[in-house]
């Protein structure tokens, strides 16, 4: 054992300098040295550096909802676009399905003709069934696995709005990711103000406009019961019509997903704080036709199934752009325009986990940790080195390259240090020098049975070893579940643990073997304190 | 130089005379343990709970004026049953809220309630330094995947003990990680800190470090076994736990002395967790000694253990030598 040979020597060394030196940018940094850009460093967790953590979730009933009214307006559009037109009434939803009545039930295979196209998505996968019941009623009932296409595509198109509303917020490095299926996990560094991200990311931004149902009387408005053809929007909460509700046409209106620009504005005439939109051509030419269709009449602004505002029709609106006037604060001006800009969200998400910690706490944190961490492995060191003299020493210094080093692959792995990491770092600090306590107390016990010093440390190494391993892979089962259990904070002190397991096993045996024996073969000591 | 003996050399004491007595008192505390957490219960929190939390820190003064928030806070029309309490320093507060019943799986309500408090607090001059907010249905995934990452580690470490040494070890550990992490839920019942994720986080730590010192004491075990056939196996136990003595006081001295200072001058939102990990750092060397290595007796292990049993080819080997 004591004969190392010299490229195990140089290539042990190697890799622990190296990895060594990756922990250098991350420890120059707060001395306020920028070690440039692609060093790697250690990234600092959010209950660190301060930040936002919200847990955003979809319903995916909402998205079968969405779908649902989809499939309705392209049912109607198919059949009445059809020579001769299909007739049919009672359109209902309901249960997740859609069905209606065809007035003569001759149509029925005509109908499923012209229909069928649409129960295919993208024509690979059936996404819709078809079925007739109690003669001519007609039912579409979503497949399980287009119900999954559409919430995956939703989710896609959500975490891509909340990636664009969050830069149009002018924050920087978010991180978004998608976390099963109908989550979207957003982490927002050093953010000012939790709650403009929260309002941002809450608003679904769905826009509308719909024709006013002129021949609703107001009173079954205000008691909910629309006319067929129509339904009932609610005015928004904030707005000066709150408690009103306004009956609209269901059909024929257009949606304000089609949008190229949104800013906020002031109309100059009343002051009022407006939002101007201006659409997509094909969304221009839908508006124009609308509006030429319908001059003199009055259509409703919907966003989020709330009537904002209900205006007239007063000439044809033919340049693409309009104006949308409310209720509005400068600043809900401001996120409205945000939120059409980046478009509509295409399931709702709510906020249902939030951690937001203020830079200053983290600063103190880290301050705190740090004068822990020092205090404790001084300690450490002190108990070593008197307990076990130059034998102290080596551990010691290998407890120190293994800091460097955890800190290292750490950086090099791009880990995210946490407050809880902090901890794990003391507690490596604690346990990594158990390894060496271990090899040193059986040289102790191998030198009082009266064996010679190479044989007591050859020994020493060799039954210590066996524990060693047992232990660190039993703690690496342990910590490994942690890190597959946790999420954010605690899968930072996971990953320390973890690491440091690894780091320490190979400080302590690997290194100071090399050491020890570099030592016994210069000396040749005949005994050795231990 | 003269170096420090923690531990005098050729200890020789009986810790497993006394294995009953200690046994009894171990399955008492674990009773006791498990009496207190289901009648005083654990004091979950937002974490386990759901609910909001808001800290503040109130840098212009030196000890945060507890009962003015109360009375703002109580006033705030959104608020209901809020609990004010000092964290960490004089100066810091946490203000913690649930949402009422009704407005449950509503986080337009919680939001407006956290706002409501963190405006308040702002214009008490206050400096807001966190805001959690966890719905129930996460608080509920949270308290599930706790119980499933605790209950795997235990099984998953006492399998590899198992595969390793022998099954009267496997069950040995896991009966004392039982206890460890039974003592924990205990104490933190008790004196009704609050149980967050962190704790849980410790609770997996305590398991590692439990088994650190089991792993020791067996592995000299079964290095004893193997060379001491015919010693009465309480001997061997003692002898074993005796000879790895001097490890296990300095490995949890090394230990004890890292974690102080961190629980004394550390970051106050580690205080639980570090707490946690200290107590169960005793818990656990006390299992190692006196619940893990008595076990074995009465599982009935023995020197026959580890040592390969002649199997019948090795029997006609013999035969065939002997013949010759």
């Amino acid at each position: 054992m004591l004969e190392i040979p010299l490229w195990k020597k140089i290539s042990l060394w190697v890799f622990t300098l190296a990895i060594a030196a990756a922990a250098l940018p991350s420890l120059l940094a707060p001395a306020g040295i920028d070690a440039g850009e692609g060093a790697p460093q250690v990234n600092l967790g959010l209950d660190l550096a301060g930040g936002s953590h919200l847990l955003l979730e979809a319903d995916p009933a909402d998205v079968a909802q969405q779908r649902l009214e989809n499939m309705e307006e392209a049912v109607e559009a198919a059949l009445r676009q059809a020579n001769p037109k299909v007739e049919f009434g009672d359109t209902s939803r309901s249960n997740g399905q859609l069905s209606f009545i065809l007035d003569s039930s001759a149509d029925i295979d005509r109908a499923r003709g012209i229909l069928e196209p649409l129960m295919m998505g993208d024509g690979l996968r059936r996404e819709w069934d078809l079925s007739v019941v109690d003669g001519q009623r007609m039912v579409l009932t979503p497949t399980d696995s287009g119900e999954a296409v559409a919430l995956n595509t939703a989710m896609d198109g959500a975490v891509e709005v909340v990636r664009r509303r969050i830069d149009l917020l002018g924050t920087r490095e978010p991180t978004i990711i998608r976390q099963g299926e109908t989550r979207i996990v957003v982490q927002v560094p050093g953010l000012q103000d939790p709650q403009a991200l929260k309002e941002q990311l809450g608003q679904t931004a769905q826009l509308e406009f719909k024709l006013v149902d002129q021949q609703a009387l107001p009173t079954n408005t205000q008691a909910g019961v629309a006319n067929p053809g129509s339904q009932i929007f609610p005015y928004a909460e904030d707005g000066d019509f709150v408690g009103g509700f306004e009956a609209v046409k269901r059909l024929g209106g257009i949606r304000g997903d089609s949008l190229i620009d949104a800013k906020a504005g002031v109309n100059p005439q009343t002051n009022e704080n407006i939002v101007n939109i201006q659409f997509d051509q094909q969304g221009g030419q839908k508006f124009a036709k609308l509006s030429t269709e319908n001059v003199g009449e009055r259509f409703a602004i919907i966003l989020d199934g709330e009537v904002i505002s209900a205006p007239t029709f007063n000439e044809p609106i033919l340049g693409g752009a309009a104006q949308i006037s409310g209720s509005f604060t400068a600043a809900s001006a401001n996120q409205l325009a945000i939120s059409l800009q980046s478009g509509a969200l295409p399931v709702p998400l709510t906020v249902i986990e939030e951690r937001t910690v203020g830079p200053d706490l983290g600063a103190e944190s880290i301050r705190s940790g740090l004068i822990a961490m020092l205090i404790g492995s001084i300690a450490v060191i002190t108990l070593m080195i008197a307990t076990y003299g130059r034998f102290g020493v080596y551990a010691t210094v290998a407890l120190i390259f293994n800091v460097l080093i955890l800190l290292g692959a750490m950086a090099i792995g791009n880990f995210t240090l946490t407050l809880p990491g902090i901890a794990g770092f003391v507690l490596t600090v604690g346990a990594a020098v158990d390894a060496n306590v271990l090899i040193n107390e059986r040289i102790r016990e191998e030198r009082k049975r009266g064996r010679k010093v190479i044989t007591a440390v050859e020994n020493g190494y060799k039954e210590a070893s066996r524990a060693i391993y047992d232990a660190n892979i039993t703690n690496f089962i342990a910590g490994a579940l942690l890190f597959w259990f946790g999420s954010g904070p605690i899968r930072g002190f996971a990953v320390v643990l973890v690491i440091g397991l690894i780091t320490s096993v190979f400080t302590a045996l690997a290194l100071t073997k090399m050491w020890v024996s570099g030592y016994l073969a210069a000396k040749r000591p005949k005994d050795i304190s231990i | 130089m003269k170096l420090l003996k923690l531990v005098p050399q050729d200890t020789n004491i009986k810790f497993l005379k006394l294995r009953v007595p200690f046994f009894i008192v171990s399955l008492l505390l674990m009773a006791a343990s498990w009496t207190l957490v289901a009648t005083m219960g654990l004091n979950y929190g937002v974490d386990f709970a759901g609910g909001q939390v808001v800290q503040a820190t109130f840098t212009e003064v030196e000890t945060a004026p507890i009962e003015d928030i109360r009375v703002r806070v109580d006033a705030l029309e959104s608020v209901s049953d809020p609990v004010i309490q000092r964290f960490g320093d004089d100066n810091e507060v946490a203000i913690r809220v649930k949402l009422p019943p009704e407005a449950e799986g509503d986080p337009a309500f919680a939001n407006a309630m956290t706002n409501a408090i963190v405006i308040e607090l702002e214009s008490m001059g206050a400096r807001i330094d966190g805001v959690d907010s966890v719905s129930g249905k996460v608080s509920g995934e949270f308290r599930n995947d706790a119980v499933l990452a605790l209950l795997a580690a235990m099984l998953m470490v006492a399998l590899y003990i198992w595969v390793r040494f022998e099954w009267q070890f496997g069950v040995g550990a896991l009966f004392a990680l039982f206890h460890d992490v039974s003592l924990t839920l205990g104490m933190f019942a008790l004196f009704q800190m609050e149980f967050s994720l962190q704790i849980i986080a410790a609770i997996l730590a305590i398991i590692g470090y439990s088994l650190n010192d089991t792993i020791v004491v067996y592995d000299r075990i079964r290095e004893n076994l193997k060379k001491y056939r015919k010693m009465p196996l309480p001997e061997l136990l003692d002898l074993s736990v005796n000879e790895t003595l001097a490890r296990t006081v300095m490995t949890s001295l090394t230990l004890l002395v890292a974690l102080l200072p961190l629980l004394f001058f550390g970051p106050a939102s580690l205080f639980g967790m570090v707490a946690a990990i200290t107590a169960g750092l005793f818990i656990g060397t006390y299992s190692s000694v006196y619940l893990a290595s008595p076990i074995l007796i009465w599982l009935g292990v023995n020197s026959d253990s580890f040592v390969p049993q002649e199997t019948e080819a090795d029997r006609q080997e013999k035969k065939v030598l002997g013949q010759l």
